[in-house]
């Protein structure tokens, strides 16, 4: 795609964001669109997101299940940026109102106490340049209608992120074994559904270490002090006005959350 | 949960008869509500305590119990509120790192659990999680393979009672801790075969927590008139979905803080 299109793509990804509404799938307006491209249209997006004022803060890797792979057809992961708009604190009560069509999935961050530059990360180097693990809960929206996804208009749309919160509880992944730390996700105080670190490319860390290898690739810097969602140990959570959930993970801790006001779907 | 009897005697004992033959050789049989549509929950335990008679006449030793059904999802699925529970013999156990026969089983699966062994015996009814702790002597992971001798693995709560819950062998092994020890409501665990991950969930998918499982175990034998005896190795039930296996199939289970579970299958 030229540049021409690329913007025109990612402005259109930034005007429904900002104005909480939908727009067709791209592929369905633009069926040569390549990975590439989407990321290109991402970076955009992400831009003008910038230019209004947000900063980066980190990084969100998705489609890291396979359930989610094979659905999508990929076989590896994507990502997309973290924004300073996009932060809750664990207590805060998120604002449905500000979201699209909102699904919630429970998680293990990361936050970085040295850079990552890929290519050549392993997961040792990650746990290595880890300062902290927090269990978290990522909320993640589509400006495409209905969630009528491909990879590339999920990567464009900067991997469905929304929103998202960090839990209080901080561990140190030398102490806790992130692989087989078990997830349980609770909604409204009924289980909801349990996981395992493992669900995440067997292993949290393995997430992070593509991430690394891919960023540095593509020449984007992974800094100290970013926070990094590393990919849903849980089934997506739809959530409504009144909801709260939380997610524990075995051998570190919860994140609670709670949910008011209406999403635009 | 109706522990009335309905069936005669001689109808118990014929069913066992016919449930023994299915396990003992290794056949699949329609599921037994399909003559007896009427057959109760309570038929069932009559059936499945027939068969543990026998099993302990011919010299079988009962080393505990499992639970089973204890996810919601499966309990919601077969319409019930209560797990079933069947009985474990020594013939059922197999070591660590077996190299077990399928020869003998119709169409087993396999499924992750947390195992308690009891310090303490324990009496419902009013059995508590806080009562299963207090009486354990330690935990450790477990691998059941359950071999429903139904066609099809298709079977209601009071034909699969009657066949013992699906009970066919079970491995204990990984890293026996205190209870006290852990947070046994989110250990995470694996499930591989042949080194592909296969299943995966958190303890809590039982019932909300192993131990809620054993107190259920332990109400329901209260309603069968017996007690769960010091030293006995309980089950708790499958925390992931059982995954089918065959000769050739190497089976590992990996658990948070408790180590791992392997073994083989072979012809």
């Amino acid at each position: 795609m030229n540049e021409e299109q690329i913007q025109h793509y990612g402005d259109a990804l930034y005007d429904a964001w900002r104005e909480r509404r939908t727009i067709a799938p791209l592929l369905e307006q633009e069926p040569d669109i390549t990975l590439a491209d989407a990321y290109r249209i991402q970076l955009r997006y992400i831009e003008r997101r910038v230019a209004a004022g947000e900063t980066i803060v980190g990084k969100k890797i998705g489609v890291t299940s396979k359930p989610v792979q094979d659905f999508l057809g990929v076989f590896q992961p994507d990502f997309g940026q973290l924004t300073s708009g996009m932060v809750y604190q664990e207590g805060d009560v998120i604002d449905l109102g500000t979201l699209i069509q909102p699904k919630a999935e429970a998680e293990l961050a990361f936050v970085l106490k040295e850079d990552l530059q890929g290519p050549g990360v392993t997961a040792m180097d990650v746990i290595r340049a880890t300062d902290y693990v927090v269990p978290c809960f990522e909320i993640v929206d589509s400006r495409i209608t209905d969630w009528k996804i491909r990879i590339q208009d999920t990567v464009a749309d900067n991997a469905s992120c929304g929103v998202y919160v960090l839990g209080k509880a901080k561990g140190d992944p030398r102490k806790l074994d992130i692989t087989l730390a078990g997830m349980v996700l609770e909604k409204n105080g009924e289980l909801h559904s349990t996981g395992v670190g493992a669900a995440v490319q067997g292993s949290p860390a393995n997430a992070v270490a593509w991430l690394a290898n891919t960023l540095g690739e593509l020449g984007i810097p992974f800094k100290a002090g970013e926070v990094i969602l590393s990919g849903s140990q849980s089934a997506l959570v739809p959530v409504a006005d009144g909801d709260e959930l939380v997610c524990t993970v075995g051998g570190l801790g919860s994140c609670r959350v709670k949910f008011s006001g209406r999403s635009a779907v | 949960m109706s522990m009335e009897i309905t069936l005669s005697r001689e109808d118990i004992v014929r069913l066992c008869e016919r449930v023994e033959g299915a396990q003992t050789r290794a056949y699949a049989i329609p599921k037994l509500t399909d003559e007896y549509p009427g057959m109760t929950i309570g038929d069932g335990y009559a059936v499945q305590l027939e068969l543990r008679r026998r099993f302990l006449a011919r010299g079988h030793k009962q080393v505990g119990w499992k639970a089973g059904l204890t996810s919601k999802a499966k309990m919601k699925q077969m319409g019930v509120d209560v797990p079933s529970i069947g009985f474990l013999t020594d013939r059922m156990a197999r070591p660590e790192n077996a190299a077990i026969s399928t020869a003998d089983l119709v169409h087993p699966r396999v499924e992750c659990e947390v195992a308690f062994v009891m310090k303490d015996e324990l009496k419902g009814p009013g059995c508590t999680a806080g009562a299963v702790l207090a009486a354990t002597d330690y935990v450790l992971p477990a691998v059941e393979i359950i071999d429903s001798r139904f066609s099809g693995f298709k079977f209601d709560l009071p034909s699969v009672v009657a066949d013992n819950g699906s009970s066919a062998r079970f491995v204990g092994g990984g890293r026996a801790r205190y209870a006290r020890d852990l947070d046994l409501r989110t250990l995470g665990v694996v499930l591989e075969k042949n080194g592909e991950i296969v299943a995966m969930g958190a303890s809590a998918a039982v019932l909300g927590h192993p131990a809620e499982a054993i107190a259920m175990l332990v109400n329901i034998l209260a309603e069968l008139g017996e007690s769960l005896p010091a030293g006995s190795f309980v089950m708790s039930g499958g925390i992931t979905e059982a995954i089918a296996v065959k000769p050739g199939d190497s089976v590992i289970a990996r658990f948070q803080e408790l180590g791992s579970v392997s073994m083989r299958f072979v012809e």
